[in-house]
């Protein structure tokens, strides 16, 4: 289990072992949402916002 | 067999179906979109993948990405044209109607003027502008059930017309009119089509009339019936095939109509319900797609050049 920084607020995020670029980890702390940017080493980015044109 | 699968965001269904290919040993290429550059003067990159899974959470970048390797020849689950239809409500009801699945009415307006007339019209606007039955406004293009409007009087229709006028986007100026179907125990329908079968359904209920899991619809399974494969399948046949969610509403008479159609069928919140292993048969399909064995058909004539041949059907 892999943690990185919230971007937001700096508290810790727990990734599971299996995580991949482009997942999404919510802050437990504030609640962002983070994009996983990289697994070796692991970083996040906050994630963008929902557009208007996203869905299923 | 090599898969890439087109991403701009890793829900769980990606991720589901990332581990069921990783599981069967099949190379997949996870591919962000967001960081493509498409040389359409030179797509021999795309000619290493027996198929595309597309799982864009961006319809745009979606339907961009689609009919570009479309016109390549790259073959893709879903296809172009399922995307193309099912991105917009009014291409929908229009496929559907073209294939004589029922479908709720819908009338398209194309000015604020006459939106309001035609839902005074379908609402049965009273002297006093209240609506005897409501109607819903809806943005052509639009997921997650965001953006609906039930209108149930003039009033409410002016200041929703002015808003859309206003701050809307130009997908917002066209007025896509829908009956509001009270909806039979208060939830509607959702099955999922693979192919030429449907596989799951659930029920969706809510206090809220709009019951989309992602606005907190409960789910629950539903038995498929004859009746519901059979409006299902014949559904997404109509809207391009594939891999599809149809959303259903049935009427306090019974009738069950086809009210929209998901091309990148968001499916984590239905696995348990219906104990149906979706992204395994996804996968299957895909596989079946890659290898030849199901054949898809093309929306644009294929262009010869560096990937001709490749995902030649």
């Amino acid at each position: 289990m892999a943690t990185v920084e919230c971007t937001e607020c700096g508290a810790e995020i727990e990734a599971a072992d299996n995580v991949i670029n482009g997942e999404i980890l919510p802050c437990p702390s504030c609640g962002a949402e983070m994009e996983v940017t990289s697994t070796k080493p692991l970083k996040v980015e906050l994630a963008p916002e929902v557009r208007e044109d996203w869905g299923e | 067999m090599k898969v890439a699968m087109l991403y701009a965001r890793v829900r769980v269904e990606e991720k589901l179906l990332f581990e069921e290919l990783q599981r069967r040993g099949v190379e997949c290429e996870m591919i962000d979109v967001r960081e493509v550059s498409f040389d359409l003067h030179d797509m021999t990159r795309w000619a290493q993948y027996d198929v595309v899974i597309e799982r864009c959470i961006s319809h745009s970048q979606a339907e961009a990405a689609l009919s570009i390797l479309d016109m390549f020849g790259v073959k893709c689950v879903n296809t172009y044209r399922a995307a193309h239809i099912c991105g917009s409500k009014l291409n929908t009801t229009l496929e559907l109607i073209r294939h004589g699945v029922p479908s709720p009415n819908v009338r398209i307006a194309s000015t604020p003027e006459a939106a309001l007339e035609t839902m005074a019209a379908m609402g049965g606007q009273r002297p006093d502008g209240r609506y005897e039955r409501p109607v819903v406004l809806k943005p052509a293009v639009g997921s997650w059930g965001r953006l609906l409007a039930k209108v149930n009087d003039r009033d409410a229709a002016e200041a929703i017309l002015e808003h859309k006028d206003t701050l809307g986007s130009y997908h917002h100026s066209i007025f896509y009119i829908q009956e509001f179907v009270n909806k039979k125990a208060g939830r509607d329908i959702r099955t999922f089509v693979v192919g030429d079968e449907t596989i799951a359904a659930i029920s969706r209920t809510s206090e809220h009339w709009i019951t989309n899991t992602a606005r907190g619809g409960k789910a629950e399974a539903v038995r498929v019936t004859p009746e519901l494969d059979r409006i299902s399948v014949a559904a997404a046949k109509a809207c391009g095939g594939g891999v599809l969610a149809i959303d259903l509403l049935e009427r306090d008479d019974g009738e069950i109509v086809v009210n929209e159609v998901n091309y990148t069928m968001e499916f984590k919140n239905s696995i348990a319900p219906t104990g149906v292993d979706i992204p395994a048969k996804v996968v299957d399909y895909a596989l079946g797609v890659g290898s030849g064995q199901i054949a898809i058909s093309t929306y644009h004539m294929p262009v010869s050049g560096p990937v001709a041949g490749a995902g030649a059907r």
